[in-house]
């Protein structure tokens, strides 16, 4: 364990602790843009500038290591007037067209630009963005919103291991970009939609996310239906109808979903849904109860084993229940039917 | 011409580049020998010469070995940067074409002495000749059995390769180096961790500049007293300074290191050409400060440059004659960072593309107020603020003029012929 003084305040941490994840156990709260709990640190945007007793430089709170004995102070006037400067060259080359951008609310620059006072940056536009990419069936790609902290390339090449992302040019004409200059829609996206997730601005926005405001929505925390993983997830929910999903940090998801969890939820509202079983009789399927439905699939499962064996019947279980269920079926096909015949969706 | 004491340029352009029979018979290699007899001793040997790099940096070059050969690790690597990319330095090229074996034998010294057995040099993508002459020069040392397994038969191995960059100065920058390398995109990384200790594919690495590298042969065979009878007490040894800009005879000359730049303006360079009378001098390259002509009696030695305000940097002085105007000149300049930033961290990306925004409008007189505010307050942050060097010292051309011509911007005006300020 290190002990260091964070604001005048005693901590200890393990060997290896940055000055941001201290700071986060003592409950002192250091601004971040490049940093994501489940990327490897970059210590590139420089808003988490910290001053570490007895080194000129500022140090970077998120990829900074702690040592013994170290005595950082969080904020002072050096700080706060370096993380001006920062937010206002931010802000310079960002379209801050806050009234229609799906971000509103929800925008880390703008809170960022409002807890320091920024009305107005210093700095004038000095680049032209490249043209908006609106080809994804799910997302929006802003290049004008863009302020390249890379959390979407990072994800999408050290989390999601998808490799679609990457940087383009450089210096000030950098752009997040895909391989060979391609659309979204033709490029090897799988549309997860984890660099939508991971935006900290409106560069990349979900389509659906025009129609509500962070502020309209209540969030429940829930486990995606659409597979075993039990990936742990956010329902954003405006007046009782789910209108968008952002994954949350589970023991089976480091804060990232798939296309089905992150964008399939249109089903739970959908006309189409069964919301009862169907039983068929004489060619036309009718609702029943759930009583009703299970005694029919006894019965037949009964009768076929009587009068075929075992061996004539097949169970074949669903990726969408969860594995407990599926381990369940697969014995009652065993043990309660007596067939090897048991099999499982997830041919994905 | 002053006479110049060459000891990295010792015997450079009499013999033949390639051949390593004609640097063995001017005393080649025996540096290397001395080393692998006494393989214990070499780090201590250079850490008492006292050199320090001499890519600008100035760090003392035998602790850098000691770091490294005091981690320990499966592979170990040797790089040497010669992705000499400060314009107006044109010192590592003249080595790798006039003695490239000198540069061989350095990389071979540093590698016995921390246990690395695969050494490359990253060479600049501007340097096409440079490479054939290197190719070359690698196949007679792997010939004579210098480099590659068993080297002088000594059971060590240690062998070089040539990796040629793709063109961008940032990856003159030890850890964009390394990234470039490994294949991606050339960007420093965050550090600590330093690559002395876990470098090029993760492994300990030592990163020297070519002039460094070529100290330690000397410094082997004549020993570190001898060494430091050159220089300053704090930097002893030779250097390396390219001379350019608005001078008689522009070129690259070994002399010692505290060396005044009037000497080097004067004796060295002739002056400025056409009985022009001198303005001021960048000292250190492209990123280092300028200075007025009154100054010039400051010794290019990295303390007593610090002291005056001008910078060491890698030994480069660009002469600027009366007629010269310093905003152009630092359009110019910032013009170059801008290009050159690699756009991963805020402070350079956004800073250096304000910074030239900012010049402009002065040197097109359309400055308003508050403008020179701005300019300082975001070169300050810069300095302190950016993730490396390049964008830690691309503001220092800036603030140097700031500092000492202050009038230069509150003219707010360009008016060309009016700037002569020295």
């Amino acid at each position: 364990m290190l002990n260091l003084v964070v604001d005048g305040q005693p901590v200890q941490v393990e060997k290896g602790s940055t000055i941001l994840q201290a700071c986060e156990k003592m409950g002192i709260e250091v601004p971040t843009l490049c940093y994501l709990k489940h990327l490897a640190p970059e210590g590139a945007c420089r808003i988490c500038a910290v001053e570490v007793q007895g080194v000129k430089n500022l140090q970077f709170a998120c990829a900074a290591l702690c040592s013994e004995g170290m005595e950082v102070t969080t904020m002072n006037e050096r700080i706060a007037g370096f993380r001006r400067i920062v937010i206002e060259l931010l802000l310079a080359n960002h379209d801050a067209d806050c009234f229609s951008c799906p971000a509103v609310g929800s925008c880390e620059l703008y809170k960022l630009a409002m807890d320091y006072g920024i009305e107005k940056s210093r700095f004038k536009r000095t680049k032209k963005p490249r043209p908006k990419d609106e080809t994804s069936e799910f997302f929006n790609y802003d290049p004008a919103k863009c302020i390249l902290c890379r959390r979407c390339v990072r994800t999408c090449n050290e989390i999601q291991s998808n490799r679609t992302l990457s940087l383009r040019d450089r210096g000030v004409r950098t752009s997040v970009s895909l391989p060979f200059g391609k659309v979204f829609k033709d490029s090897s996206c799988v549309s997860c939609g984890n660099c939508v997730s991971a935006c900290p601005t409106g560069a990349l926005t979900t389509k659906a996310s025009k129609h509500y405001r962070s502020w309209e929505l209540t969030r429940t925390r829930t486990t995606c239906p659409y597979c075993g993983v039990g990936c742990q997830m956010d329902l954003l929910v405006k007046e009782g109808k789910v209108v968008g999903v952002e994954p949350a940090d589970g023991p089976a998801n480091p804060g990232i979903l798939c296309v089905k969890g992150k964008f399939a939820y249109r089903f739970i509202g959908h006309p189409d849904r069964l919301k009862t079983p169907l039983i068929r009789k004489d060619g036309v399927l009718s609702p029943a109860s759930w009583d009703q439905a299970l005694d029919y699939v006894a019965e037949g499962i009964k009768r076929i084993k009587e009068e075929s064996g075992p061996q004539a019947i097949a169970g074949f279980a669903s990726a969408r229940a969860t594995n407990e269920d599926n381990y369940v079926f697969m014995k009652m096909m065993r043990a309660a039917i007596g067939t090897n015949n048991v099999d499982h969706c997830a041919r994905l | 011409m002053m006479e110049q004491v060459r000891v990295v340029l010792d015997h450079a352009g009499d013999i033949s580049p390639i051949s390593s029979e004609e640097y063995l018979r001017i005393g080649g290699y025996q540096g290397l020998k001395k080393a692998l007899e006494a393989t214990e001793t070499i780090i201590d040997t250079i850490k008492a010469s006292g050199l320090r790099g001499r890519g600008g940096a100035g760090f003392p070059t035998g602790l850098k070995l000691s770091f490294t050969a005091n981690t320990q690790a499966d592979q170990k690597y040797i790089v040497c940067n010669a992705d000499e990319g400060e314009p107006g330095t044109h010192k590592d090229r003249i080595i790798m074409v006039e003695i490239p074996h000198r540069l061989f034998e350095g990389m071979a010294i540093a590698a016995v002495a921390v246990g690395a057995s695969q050494g490359y040099i990253y060479l600049r993508a501007e340097y096409p000749y440079v490479a054939t002459i290197l190719e070359q020069a690698l196949a007679d040392a792997r010939r004579q059995g210098l480099i590659g397994s068993n080297i002088m038969g000594s059971g060590v191995d240690f062998d070089i390769q040539l990796f040629i960059g793709a063109g961008s100065y940032v990856c003159g920058e030890e850890t964009a180096l390394l990234d470039s390398m490994e294949g991606k995109r050339g960007e420093p990384r965050f550090k600590p961790p330093f690559p002395g200790v876990q470098g090029l594919w993760g492994r300990p690495t030592i990163i020297n500049n070519v002039e460094t590298l070529s100290n330690l042969p000397a410094i082997m065979v004549k020993g570190p007293k001898w060494f430091r009878s050159m220089g300053t007490e704090r930097c002893p040894g030779t250097k390396l300074f390219t001379l350019c800009g608005n001078i008689a005879h522009p070129g690259v000359y070994e002399f010692p290191v505290g060396t005044t730049i009037r000497t080097l303006f004067e004796e060295v360079g002739g002056g400025c050409p056409r009985g022009k009378k001198l303005m001021a001098v960048q000292t250190g390259g492209a990123s280092g400060n300028i200075i007025p002509a009154s100054l010039l009696d400051t010794p290019m030695d990295i303390d007593a440059c610090a002291e005056a305000g001008a910078t060491f940097g890698a030994g480069d002085l660009m002469f600027m004659d009366e007629d010269s105007c310093l905003l152009d000149v630092l359009e110019n300049l910032t013009e170059f960072f801008e290009e050159e930033s690699c756009g991963k961290c805020t402070p350079c990306r956004e800073g250096n593309t304000q910074l030239l925004r900012l010049i402009r409008e002065f040197r097109n007189g359309t400055a308003q107020e508050g403008d020179l505010n701005l300019l300082l307050e975001l070169s300050n942050v810069m300095r302190g603020g950016c993730l490396c060097g390049l964008g830690q010292s691309s503001p220092n051309p800036i603030l140097s003029v700031l500092r000492f011509y202050p009038d230069l911007f509150v003219e707010n005006s360009y008016r060309k012929g009016d700037l002569a300020y020295a």
